[in-house]
């Protein structure tokens, strides 16, 4: 009985060494630990055999089945891990493959920049004001200090509306966003006429000049200003307040320079230019090798403006500067032609 | 303006400062220089990496290579009649040196010169410019043999030296030329070109910028001394000015030159001419144009035996007036010009000489012959100058200057330093006397400044006397008296004010004076203003938010177009119209912003896949007033719902829905819930009429309309070039959508689990969905937390006519929800939707 069960359990380990699937596996379970395999015949014999060789054999059987299921746990596992191995190395992907896309939206490039100035300024404490782009020449000039027939007139020349004869005060598109300044100044005053409110706030919007277009000039442009009103605002304010902003705008350690200039509504004016912020003032193409940009116009609230405004100028003083988006991004994104902006191909926008 | 630093210097002392100092320094003080162009001062060095501001451009001299020399004897060539031989001596050596110059031709052979010629000479290896080449072409003088004579060295023009183009000769140069000299030192220049502000008329001259230059470095300004003899008759009495309209005319001045021989100003002044863009002429124009530049003054002269032959021999009486309408003259460019009564001219009694600070007439004009000369100098109207200038095409360096604004005290100095110069270089003799009629002096501008004002302004503590020191840099008079500065203008500007306006002129002068650089950086120290915010704009700005997560490129068109662009999609009576358009394309305002998206859409229409939109305002006239400027919003879609790609092919063309799905994303991103759509009325005009009629829906919100969107209507789909996908397009009225009130609250998310279940029914292809669905809903209750349609089918089996519905419920209750409970209430849907719309349940 022992040579049979000997060779019983010799036949079953030969025959597993040849599984290698699952389906072998349940295969060889069925045949030779299953029901009616040769090994679970003896079990069900021993009833056949004498008392004293009945313990000896189903011992001897019992150890033959602990050793059978032992090696089909064994081999069980090894044909999983083989399973495993076959298939990771099926499941090669070629990862330079392109990944799948979603639709995008974005932002236009112009309103990404007028956000980034305007956020600045939010946090400097100036609030958004916004007015008409279609303006009287009254407010986007006379009340600005820009008398008919004025020189200054030349700076800004002026897409016109017709609207019929208005005199010396024809409809046009605005030149920039100043004439905002009158109005917001009004509705300050309007607030409390006896002692009007400080002012400070940001006024962005589309501007527009009599230009041809070229890759250089545009006819429609935004524009953000800052407008700052109070009793004890000085230059030095001014000076302190763009050198902040500068640095929010174009990092921590740009300087900032203020030249001379003239606008009409600014006295003193002057010219900000910012240290260049391509080659940190060594001195490139973006710059013309100046080491300088210029960024922004900036001065004191002119005091017929600021008269003009309701705010009586010998209490009150104010600073305002403006500056261009467009511009801006032009210098960032080192951008060559500015037509770009309003031609709005997708081959351009997708990029920002 | 262009300036040469050479004639800087007659004015200031610029020892130690280079030629970007002082473009640096000009800058700063709001006088832009633009470029720099050197004419033979040394360059710096770009190759050695040296930080250079300024655009720069020109040529350096040599200074061991460029030398003045003398020619001694100009003798022919042996073997070629167009070229001569000098005998040339360089200060140490002599040389024979070749050249071609027809300027010195007639010299040929008449043995040795009387007085040498002096030339600028270039030695072997000298870098110039090639005199016969277009252009401005760098080359280098090599030792060659020209018709057999050995040459290695060359006489310059002024195109060889970069001075100018001329080529036609060598240069001569003055008498006292010092022999040997490095020509970069005898008149080596640069020349500055300055961007002159409008409030800054008053530097259009080599003298303003002396002065800013000497308030900048503290240097003195060496003023002119105008000084002159004078012979013969006195001019006093003998001409007479009538000023018709001293507006337009505050003063005229006239002096006169007799007997002078007109003929080429010396060298020097030729080249500094040149240098300053001045063309010139002779001795008599170079001369009011030497002064003009110098000090600002624009001068005129009259050849005086044209205008007393006019006058019959009688004395010359001048007359400033207005022309009459369509009245004629001819300028001194040759064209006569037609008058209009804006116009100003200066006439004698016979008729017009002059278009007033403008332009010369041609008869009176200095002819090589005039023997003597009138010299006027006059003060004008600057905006009338500056009329007539556009009006005629006439910018002149005269009417530049007059057209800003020029002091009427310039005018007399004008004249005087005219005719300095003319005796100097035409050997005439000046009669005695001026003529001056001067019948509006402009008001001495005088204004109070404190340290005060300077500290609550500008930020910065002076004392009265330091303010005093400041102005008196640029020439003001200041006066001190306790606290207060007592400032007068100096008589050569206008653009000092009076009152708080003068303030902050003489403020920024003070702060100019002082320096940009000097004055601190603070921080406000003002309080904060109120906050009151912009909800619009963060409204908006949302809003742009919204529609990017939703997959919609923002776009920013023109405000401008034109009726027939816009009108390929929708036309209106009136417009905002331009009355300048730059171009056809663009002659109104748009009133429509779904017309400008779908421009943008055409011009990208080979992208598979569009989503755009832009908020912005749309223009609606009216009449004589500013248009109203409502904000819109646009979105346009069309193509592919997704791109191709490798692993995507033929996606499907985005329909209705795709748009319908968005707008629903974005009203539930801006938390409205009461939103509903109805298919929209069809209007002719001024309405959604190019939409498709059977696919356009309004949208309410709270049960206002807020928009329309749709597919674009074939026919009008037809004009545009878009590809053959259907085209999508919303247009919502922001001002509607904005005021529309949000919902308040939000739902709580279900502590329980739900229930979900699907029932299809069979309706009527007539029944909308939407109806469907608010029946299960109203039916459902609170019962039933959500419903959502996820299939509409129609065959045979169904019947024609018929549609099946097929929605996913969810039940929700404040409990733990049975089958048996669910059952129950979509039993009571199923009833409620047989009875109003025969709904059946399918199977």
């Amino acid at each position: 009985m022992q040579d049979k069960l000997n060779a019983i359990e010799k036949a079953a380990l030969e025959s597993l060494e040849s599984v290698k699937d699952q389906a072998a596996l349940d295969a060889w379970r069925v045949a030779h630990v299953g029901r009616s395999s040769p090994l679970m015949q003896v079990f069900s014999e021993l009833g056949k055999l004498s008392k004293e060789e009945r313990p000896v054999v189903g011992q001897a059987a019992n150890k033959v089945k602990v050793a059978l299921e032992a090696a089909l746990a064994e081999r069980t596992e090894a044909v999983k891990a083989a399973a495993l191995a076959k298939s990771l190395e099926e499941e090669q992907l070629d990862v330079t493959l392109p990944g799948r896309t979603v639709n995008v939206g974005r932002l236009h490039p112009s309103t990404q920049q007028l956000r980034r100035v305007l956020d600045i300024l939010a946090d400097m404490g100036f609030q958004v004001y916004t007015s008409p782009e279609v303006e009287s020449d009254e407010i986007n000039f006379q009340m600005l200090n820009f008398p008919p027939h004025h020189p200054a007139r030349e700076m800004q020349d002026s897409f016109y509306v017709e609207a019929g004869d208005r005199g010396d005060n024809p409809i046009l598109m605005r030149t920039h966003t100043s004439p905002g300044q009158i109005r917001a100044m009004r509705e300050f005053v309007a607030m409390n006429p006896s002692d009007p409110p400080a002012i400070r706030i940001a006024l962005p919007g589309m501007c527009f000049r009599y230009e041809q277009v070229t890759t250089r000039s545009e006819m429609q442009f935004n524009q953000v200003e800052g407008l700052v009103v109070g009793k004890g605002i000085t230059f030095a304010d001014l000076k302190g307040t763009i050198a902040d902003f500068a640095r929010r705008m174009f990092g921590q350690d740009v300087r900032t320079r203020f030249r001379a200039s003239y606008f009409p509504f600014t006295e003193p004016s002057a010219e900000v230019d910012v240290e260049c912020f391509v080659c940190g003032g060594k001195g490139c193409q973006v710059c013309k090798n100046s080491g300088w940009l210029e960024i922004m116009g900036c001065g004191m609230v002119h005091p017929v403006v600021l008269q003009n405004g309701g705010y009586d100028p010998k209490v009150y003083s104010g600073f305002a500067w403006g500056m261009g988006p467009e511009r801006q991004l032009l210098l960032r994104y080192k951008i060559n032609d500015i037509r770009y902006f309003w031609g709005n191909d997708m081959r351009f926008l997708s990029q920002f | 303006m262009k300036l040469p630093i050479s004639w800087l210097k007659d004015f200031i002392d610029l020892d130690g400062l280079s030629v970007e100092d002082v473009a640096r320094k000009l800058t700063l003080a709001g006088m832009e220089v633009d470029e720099i162009h050197y004419v033979g001062l040394a360059m710096p060095d770009y190759s050695k990496g040296e930080k250079h501001e300024f655009k720069t451009t020109g040529i350096s001299w040599q200074p061991d290579k460029l030398v003045v020399a003398e020619i001694r004897e100009v003798m022919p060539h042996p073997n070629a009649d167009r070229l001569t031989l000098c005998d040339l001596y360089d200060g140490t050596e002599q040389h024979t040196v070749l050249t071609g110059a027809p300027n010195i031709f007639h010299l040929k052979g008449i043995g040795k010169l009387e007085k040498p010629l002096k030339v600028a000479w270039a030695r072997e290896g000298t870098t110039l410019y090639d005199g016969h080449a277009e252009g401005l072409v760098l080359t280098t003088l090599k030792r060659t043999k020209i018709r057999g004579v050995e040459s290695y060295s060359m006489v310059c023009s002024e195109k060889e030296l970069g001075i100018s183009e001329e080529h036609d000769g060598i240069i001569l140069l003055a008498d006292d030329a010092p022999t040997g000299m490095s020509l970069v030192d005898y008149m080596g220049d640069a020349v500055l070109d300055i961007s002159i502000l409008p409030n800054m008329a008053r530097n259009a001259n080599v003298i303003g910028l002396a002065r800013e230059l000497s308030a900048m470095t503290g240097r003195p300004l060496k003023k002119p001394t105008i000084q002159y003899a004078t012979s013969g008759e006195s001019i006093e009495g003998k001409i007479s000015i009538e000023i018709t309209n001293p507006e337009m005319n505050p003063r005229f001045v006239l002096g006169l030159i007799r007997n002078v021989e007109i003929k080429p100003s010396p060298y020097q002044i030729q080249r500094r001419l040149r240098l300053a863009g001045v063309r010139p002429i002779n001795n008599i124009v170079d001369a009011t144009n030497y002064a003009m530049i110098e000090l600002g003054e624009p001068l005129h002269a009259f050849d005086y035996d044209v205008l007393t032959q006019r006058a019959g021999g009688k004395n010359v009486k001048i007359i400033t007036r207005t022309a009459a309408d369509g009245e004629k003259l001819t300028t001194l460019d040759g064209n006569t010009r037609t008058l209009t009564a804006s116009n100003v001219l200066v006439c004698d009694e016979k008729g017009s000489l002059s278009l007033a600070g403008v332009m010369g007439g041609a008869e009176s004009e200095v002819a090589p012959t005039s023997v003597n000369i009138l010299l006027e100098g006059a003060a004008w109207n600057f905006i009338n100058i500056r009329r007539t200038a556009k009006q005629h095409n006439l910018p002149s360096e005269a009417s530049f200057r007059f057209s800003r604004g020029v002091h009427p005290a310039l005018a007399e100095m004008g004249v005087r330093r005219g005719l300095q110069l003319m005796a100097e270089w035409s050997g005439g003799a000046v009669a005695p006397g001026l003529v001056d009629n001067y019948p509006l002096p402009p008001k001495d501008v005088v204004v109070d400044i404190t340290p005060k004002e300077v500290k609550r302004l500008l930020g910065i503590d002076l004392s009265a006397k330091e303010i005093a020191e400041l102005l008196g840099h640029l020439e003001f008079e200041c006066s001190i008296h306790g606290e207060t500065v007592t400032v007068k203008t100096p008589p050569h500007r206008l653009d000092i004010g009076e009152g708080v306006v003068g303030v902050a002129d003489v403020l920024e002068e003070v702060a100019r004076s002082y320096g940009y650089d000097r004055i601190p950086e603070t921080r406000i120290s003002d309080p904060l203003p109120p906050q009151i915010g912009n909800p619009v704009h963060e409204w908006e700005e949302h809003l742009r938010d919204l529609l990017v997560s939703l997959g919609i490129q923002e776009v920013v068109t023109y405000r401008m177009t034109s009726p027939e662009r816009e009108g390929r999609l929708v036309r209106f009576d009136e417009y905002t119209r331009i009355a300048n358009p730059i171009t056809p394309e663009r002659t109104i305002l748009r009133r429509s912003l779904v017309a400008s998206v779908l421009e943008i859409a055409e011009k990208n229409a080979r992208a598979e896949s569009l989503s755009l939109f832009e908020i912005g305002p749309v223009f609606e006239p009216r009449k004589g007033e500013l248009p109203n400027e409502p904000r819109k919003l646009a979105i346009v879609m069309t193509g592919r719902r997704l791109a191709s790609a490798w692993d995507v092919k033929d996606s499907p063309a985005m329909d209705f829905f795709d748009l319908k799905g968005r707008i629903e994303l974005m009203l539930a991103g801006l938390r409205f819930t009461d939103v509903s759509y109805a298919p929209t009325a069809l209007s002719a005009v001024e309405g959604p009429s190019y939409l498709h009629p059977g696919k356009a829906a309004e949208v309410k919100v709270n049960g206002q309309v807020v928009g329309v969107f749709g597919e674009l209507h074939p026919l009008v789909k037809e004009k545009y070039e878009v590809g053959d996908k259907p085209v999508l397009v919303a247009d919502f009225d922001l001002d509607a959508l904005r005021t529309a009130g949000p919902a308040y609250g939000i739902v709580p998310v279900p502590e329980f689990p739900p229930v979900f279940e699907d029932i299809a029914v069979i309706v009527d292809e007539s029944v909308p969905a939407a109806r469907v669905e608010a029946l299960i809903k109203q039916t459902g209750g609170r019962s039933v937390s959500a419903v959502s349609l996820f299939d509409v089918y129609r065959d045979e089996k169904i019947g024609a006519g018929k549609k099946s519905l097929a929605y996913n419920l969810t039940y929700q209750s404040d409990k733990t929800m049975t089958d048996a409970e669910a059952a129950a209430i979509r039993n009571k849907i199923v009833k409620r939707l047989a009875q109003e719309v025969d709904a059946k349940l399918r199977s």
